[in-house]
């Protein structure tokens, strides 16, 4: 006899609310859902959209795309007895696993309330004694260079030019994010705006489509452990290579496109069969120690003509440390991904319970590689949760030379945080390869936006800047005076290497 | 808000402090009697061969401890208390001055003090950092530095200038703003040769610190002024940058104006420079007055939020935050230079002139 312990869609937490008055049934709602939660259905000489109650994630496509304004989403109430210890998402979770004993798994960052101690910082503010600068007056500026310097003058000439330092006008680049894991149409969208902004883009491990050969000399191309489109013309083009090793919303564990998400485009580009499960090992199986690394970061210099090589790596608690190796390796970038970092499909288990806060860990590393006189060798790149132009400077002061976005990458392309990137079935078209979903997210409209997003932010910036007596970003990356910790503890401060405010 | 002045003759004829406490002294409205304090160059003849130690202690106790650390790392060739005369500032810091030379031998000496200069830097900063209450107020040769809390006419007094005889002179009036007006926050900041006076504020003191703290650099004086002076000693001396090169690393040009360059040379090593430096380039309004062994360079903020005038007549250069105040150490100024925002003005010694009148 069928035995169940929860209806399905019981433990779906939202449901689409239908104002029938002013729903005229043209059915567009239900076309727009991914998850089949909308059905139509006649009531006497009319149609109207009924909730399946069954599958919505709360992803407000079809709110948005109502012609009529008819729907709004609402928090399913879940009647469960308040327990302190077994809360409804715990016993939701058993509930779901022992239907099938597969992994959880999830999509989007970290929903679990671990602090973000972003919010626990705030800056300082000229008044009287340094004046402040207006921006709109004079001239501010936020170029930055990335990649292995000179620790002075005399050593520069000995090494000759600065050919290879990455050029940036705004320290702000977008986090690696595969052509598998999100869609094409993005990626160019992602490309486009480094190219007209002057940023750079980080591949992912899902090679580089022939179409994106073009926004190359703003790349940064991934070569992770699947080595997926990793070949001689991909070791050629780009602008540098990052090697990647952990990832901040899976730390320690490899990664996973599935077989059903290996369409045509993708196999040719990840040089794998379609169909076939792309599979990334959790280590690289050519990489069991810092000697290994420093053979590939050498192996892929000599292969590309010495372009910088970016080793990523997921923040630990031994971040420092590990930085400090990754340099003298021979690395001209470190990438470290916080536990806040986005991810398009990861074991809910190790997303939520692995790894440390990109801000311990950025505070740490740049601290570690100033005491031991090689901070000059090897750019900051920091990346995992960055919401706002104000956590970017907050990690430009801290130390940071660049912050890398995924996460406000999608959000600012429609996503609203549904956390089903994994299904393959984003209802924005942002995170599926389904020709009929992705079509959804039109490249132009995204290039758009995302130039927006890059110019607003920009606009903030030099305001933060200013409104601190500093007209360059150089004086304020590193410079920990200009933030102060609200409510945090000695220890918390101590790492971050900041003064509580009022101090 | 700060007074800034300095003066030099370019044939080291000397001089004793009274034109420049005149020069100060017309700004008194620059200051709040927290601070004034001078530089002189060239006032220890007898002993030019000699790290000139200007030490400053809180009590009799750190002060001994200090002369032990001394003893022990260096040779004394003499020491004596500065004289001060404390008629108007009954409760102040004791003065003494050591001549001294390194006591090690180049081969014995720890990892970046093989250099006579890094030795002392190296030892002064520890001196700085571990002897509670005692820090140096400057250790070049043939100069010295004399500041403390009060305004400059009773510093001046207090440590009687009328008495030293120096060829090129530096003078602060300070406004304390940020940090505590006491004795060892009182501007010039030396290091080696190098003296500055500053009026201003640094924005990018947190960064500039932490910049130099990697070079063995220690900032111990509670006010942002200081880095200034470290940053010159690690550009010029350490990293052998010219006057103009070390300027433009303080004070560089804007990005979008390099940017608009033709390709050159020039431009190469602006870039480079900027690349390589950005930790060193000081943000925030100042204007900045430097004193060293070879002459005195003035410099302002990109956007010029503090001011500087100089001002020649014959073999004299003058600096000052005021025209007036040029024309009160030299009524007979033909020639006053008003720099623009981020132009370095410099005076040096005649080549001829050195080794004269040490
Ligand atoms: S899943 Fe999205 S489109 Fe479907 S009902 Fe919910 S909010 Fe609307
Ligand atoms: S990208 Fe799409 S699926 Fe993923 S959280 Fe955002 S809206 Fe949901």
């Amino acid at each position: 006899m069928e035995q169940r312990i929860d209806q399905p869609g019981q433990y779906s937490n939202f449901q689409p609310v239908f104002d029938l008055e002013l729903c005229d049934g043209c059915g567009e709602c239900a076309v727009q859902c991914t998850f089949n939660e909308i059905r139509i259905e006649p009531r006497g000489d009319r149609k109207i959209p009924v909730a399946n109650r069954q599958a919505c994630g709360a992803c407000h496509r079809c709110e948005v795309m109502c012609p009529r304004r008819a729907i709004y989403i609402e928090e399913k109430p879940l009647a469960l007895r308040k327990h302190a210890v077994w809360k409804a998402a715990d016993l939701k979770r058993v509930h779901y696993q022992s239907s099938s004993g597969a992994v959880n798994l999830t999509g989007f960052g970290s929903d679990k309330d671990l602090p973000t101690y972003w919010d626990n910082l705030v800056f300082n503010a000229c008044q009287v004694t340094n004046p402040s600068i207006d921006p709109q007056r004079e001239p501010m500026e936020t170029v930055t260079y990335l990649g292995r310097k000179a620790l002075s003058r005399q050593e520069a000439i000995k090494s000759g030019s600065n050919g290879s330092l990455i050029k940036l006008k705004l320290p702000v680049v977008f986090a690696p994010m595969s052509y598998g894991s999100i869609s094409l149409n993005l990626q160019k969208a992602i490309a486009r705006t480094a190219v007209e902004k002057g940023l750079i883009w980080y591949s992912g491990e899902g090679g580089l489509h022939e179409d994106l050969y073009p926004f190359a000399g703003h790349a940064v191309l991934q070569v992770a452990s699947g080595r997926f489109g990793v070949n001689p013309s991909y070791l050629k083009v780009a602008r540098a290579y990052q090697i990647k090793i952990g990832q901040g919303a899976k730390p320690g564990i490899g990664g996973h496109l599935p077989g059903e998400k290996v369409l045509s485009g993708i196999s040719q580009t990840r040089m794998i069969p379609e169909g076939s499960d792309a599979i990334s090992p959790a280590p690289q199986h050519d990489i069991y120690s810092i000697e290994d690394l420093r053979l590939l970061i050498y192996a892929i210099k000599e292969a590309s003509g010495y372009k910088p090589v970016c080793v990523k790596i997921a923040a630990v608690n031994n971040s420092a440390a590990i930085a400090s190796g990754i340099v003298r390796a021979g690395a001209d970038m470190v990438y470290i991904d916080g536990f806040r970092g986005g991810s398009g499909a990861t074991p809910s288990i190790v997303r939520d319970n692995v790894g440390i806060p990109a801000e311990l860990a950025l505070a740490a590393v740049d601290q570690r590689l100033r005491e031991e006189g090689i901070r000059n060798q090897a750019s900051i790149i920091i990346a995992g949760g960055f919401r706002n132009s104000a956590d970017v400077m907050k990690a430009i002061a801290l130390g940071a030379d660049a912050v890398a976005i995924g996460s406000t990458v999608l959000v600012t392309c429609g996503c609203h945080g549904c956390q089903r990137c994994h299904s393959g079935k984003c209802p924005w078209g942002i995170t599926t390869n389904d020709p009929e979903i992705s079509k959804r997210l039109d490249e132009d409209w995204a290039f758009e936006r995302l130039s927006n997003l890059i110019d607003g932010w920009s606009h903030e910036m030099k305001e933060i800047m200013g409104l601190n007596g500093i007209y360059d970003i150089g004086s304020f990356r590193g410079n920990r005076l200009i933030l102060r910790g609200v409510g945090l503890s000695e220890k918390e401060l101590d790492i971050l290497g900041i003064k509580h405010a009022g101090e | 808000m700060c007074g800034i002045v300095g003066l030099i003759n370019s044939n080291r004829i000397k001089e004793n402090g009274t034109r420049i406490k005149k020069g100060i002294h017309l700004m008194n409205d620059r200051g709040n009697g927290l601070g004034a304090g001078y530089a002189a160059y060239g006032i220890y003849p007898d002993y030019h061969d000699f790290y000139a130690l200007h030490i400053m202690s809180t009590d009799e106790k750190s002060m001994d401890r200090a002369k032990q650390y001394i003893d022990r790392w260096f040779n004394i060739e003499h020491d004596s208390s500065i004289p001060v005369w404390s008629g108007k500032i009954i409760d102040h810091p004791l003065f003494h001055l050591f001549f001294v030379k390194p006591s090690l031998p180049p081969g014995e000496r720890g990892s970046g003090e093989e250099s006579d200069d890094d030795y002392v830097v190296s030892k002064c900063m520890e001196l700085n950092k571990t002897i509670d209450g005692a820090y140096t107020c400057s250790n070049g040769k043939n100069m010295g530095v004399f500041k403390g809390v009060g305004t400059p006419l009773d510093i001046y007094d207090f440590f009687q200038l009328d008495n030293y005889e120096g060829y090129s002179w530096l003078g602060h009036n300070r406004f304390p703003t940020n940090t505590p007006g006491w004795w060892g926050g009182a501007h010039p900041f030396s290091i080696l040769e190098w003296s500055i006076v500053h009026n201003g504020e640094i924005s990018s003191y947190g960064i500039n610190k932490r910049y130099l703290e990697s070079f063995g650099y220690f900032c111990q004086l509670q006010t942002d002024s200081e880095v200034i002076a470290y940053l010159i000693d690690l550009l010029i001396r350490q990293h052998g940058l010219s006057i103009t090169e070390a300027t433009t690393v303080l004070a560089p040009p804007y990005w979008s104006t390099i940017e608009r360059m033709e390709e050159s040379e020039e431009k190469d090593k602006l870039t480079t420079l900027r690349v390589i430096y950005e930790q060193a380039m000081l943000n925030g309004p100042f204007a900045v007055l430097t004193t060293f062994d070879a002459g005195m360079f003035s410099l302002t903020d990109n956007t010029k939020l503090r001011p500087m005038t100089a001002g020649r007549h014959n073999d004299y250069t003058y600096f000052a935050s005021e025209i007036a105040s040029l024309y009160e150490m030299d009524n007979d100024i033909t020639d006053i230079v008003t720099p623009r925002a981020g132009q370095p003005i410099t005076a040096l010694f005649n080549e001829e002139s050195a080794g004269v009148n040490l």
